[in-house]
């Protein structure tokens, strides 16, 4: 069913935990649907620095979650929004075809996370303005 | 992965020793089509006659005519629930079932739905109970058929069946059990339970995979659902596969033979696994009837847990279990075992069925249970649903 590569990140994610001192962070799925992730991101001038995630889910949630944060990793973060789910089944070669969504729920995840950062830098950029 | 446990016996056993041996002459010593009229037929057709003789024992059929074999408990199903609501559509096209049977009987009915027949899923306590209540609510006049299971291969909660079939029949209606978790688990008497039909399965009883038998009561009608030859009186078209039945036989005896001792070992296996589970690993909830259940099967739901990375995590350690929820296509499919029975859908996603079998010992539950606390540590660890805001 998984491949070797699958399992063995599965087995072993690099990137699995929660962060300290993150300043980006997204959630996806729900419980209901089977799967959430929460992703972790530390972004200093427009770079992905660190990215961690947290995964309820499958095998191929948790394995997908792992591939996309490496791949974010010193990333500028205009390249991480142009990722695509391809992008992480390049690495993974193959899953089920059941469980590819979970390559995309892994994309969506990091945006959210992006896009948190963003919210709260804009957030912070009225704030100075203003005083 | 050097040590492996195999802890999945619900979904299929091994074929014992015992069985093998009655197998092998069948496959080239004694190789003739049961239904020939020669020498070789007739040795090949006395063999099918001790194994149907056996088979009839086992459940107490009052004759070993009453004994169809099918291809597995599937094929028994789907002709029980089509052969008796096509054989009697005449008198009514009701069939009332639950919502927790197997598929096999679950796809049937929808299959009959589409024929214009009408279908009740009986609900389960939280227990997986069907409550009589509810039964005799749902009886119609136009009810021809009542299919519950006998054991429930999710949980193993046992249903009250006299209690069904006798309601069944104060009312006219047929009875059907699927009785294939139960066979070599609780005494089966079709006679003492007023059992009309019920289908059993040699691989859950450590025979071999691809052979069952459907039991119909003498006198109650059915239609074919394998259209074909003579074998099986008419009733069931194909050439008989001797071997498969020789093991089936030899593996129904053994069952009810080895019954109680083998009930006993599960049981002190049981409860070796479950006192050291609880004592290891904490946030977990066991389904089920308390004690209404069979001894080989054990459910636990592990919070903040997904069960296929369970699963898995166990299995690269070498020990196999199954999962009754799957989380495919970005949409949950609950089992709809633990959906009937109000599990919320977060908990019934984390649950595992732990199935123990007539080899299963203390020392594999030992393994089994290392394995499985330092998994659920380790996903535990990497969950977003916390403790405190699991629900």
């Amino acid at each position: 069913m998984y491949n070797k590569k699958v399992l063995s990140i599965f087995q072993n994610p690099s990137n699995a935990g929660g962060m300290k001192g993150a300043n980006g962070t997204g959630k996806v799925g729900e419980v209901g649907c089977g799967d959430i992730m929460k992703f972790y991101l530390l972004i200093e001038d427009e770079i992905i620095k660190e990215a961690r995630f947290k995964v309820f889910g499958c095998c191929a949630a948790i394995a997908s979650a792992d591939v996309v944060c490496d791949l974010v990793k010193d990333m500028p973060v205009s390249n991480a929004l142009s990722l695509t789910s391809s992008d992480i089944m390049e690495v993974l070669q193959d899953l089920p075809s059941n469980k590819v969504y979970c390559t995309s729920l892994a994309i969506d995840g990091i945006k959210d996370a992006i896009d948190d950062y963003h919210k709260k830098l804009e957030k912070l950029q009225k704030k100075e303005q203003s005083e | 992965m050097s040590r492996k446990v195999y802890l999945d016996n619900a979904a299929t056993t091994y074929v014992s020793s015992e069985v093998l041996n009655e197998m092998l002459p069948c496959f080239n010593a004694i190789y003739g089509n049961a239904n020939s009229i020669h020498g070789f037929g007739r040795d090949a057709a006395a063999i099918v006659d001790r194994a149907r003789d056996r088979i009839a024992a086992a459940i107490n059929a009052k004759s070993a005519n009453e004994i169809y074999f099918t291809s597995g408990g599937t094929e028994a199903d789907n002709w029980a629930i089509k052969g008796l609501a096509h054989a009697n559509a005449s008198k009514g096209k009701h069939i009332i079932t639950s919502a927790i049977e197997h598929h096999a009987v679950l796809e049937a009915c929808a299959a009959l739905e589409k024929q214009g027949f009408e279908i009740t899923y009986l609900p389960v306590d939280s227990t997986g109970l069907v409550k009589i209540t509810e039964l005799l609510r749902a009886i119609r006049p136009d009810t021809i058929l009542i299919s519950i299971m006998a054991v429930n291969n999710e949980v193993g909660t046992i249903q009250n069946i006299k209690t069904i079939a006798k309601t069944a029949h104060e009312n006219g209606i047929l009875f059907h059990t699927d009785a294939v978790q139960a066979l070599g688990a609780l005494r089966l008497d079709v006679q003492d339970m007023e059992i009309d039909a019920l289908s059993i399965s040699a691989h859950k009883i450590y025979g071999p995979k691809g052979i069952g038998a459907l039991y119909v009561k003498n006198g109650v009608r059915i239609e074919n659902l394998i259209d074909g030859g003579s074998q099986e009186r008419g009733k069931r078209g194909g050439t008989l596969n001797v071997p498969a039945i020789a093991g089936f036989g030899k593996a129904a005896e053994i069952a009810v033979r080895d019954l109680v001792i083998n009930q006993q070992k599960l049981r002190s296996i049981r409860e070796y696994f479950l006192a050291k589970l609880k004592e290891n690993i904490d946030y977990i909830q066991i389904n089920g009837h308390p004690h209404q259940k069979i001894q080989g099967t054990v459910s636990v739901s592990f919070e903040m847990i997904e069960g296929e990375s369970l699963l898995m995590l166990l299995d690269l350690d070498g020990v196999a279990v199954s999962t009754a929820s799957a989380c495919t296509s970005n949409s949950l499919l609950p089992s709809h075992v633990l959906k009937a029975m109000g599990i919320e859908d977060d908990l019934a996603q984390g649950t595992i069925r732990f199935s123990f079998g007539k080899n299963t010992s203390k020392a594999d539950v030992d393994y089994a249970l290392e394995v499985l606390t330092s998994a659920v540590k380790k996903l535990r660890a990497i969950s977003p649903i916390t403790k405190a805001g699991r629900r």
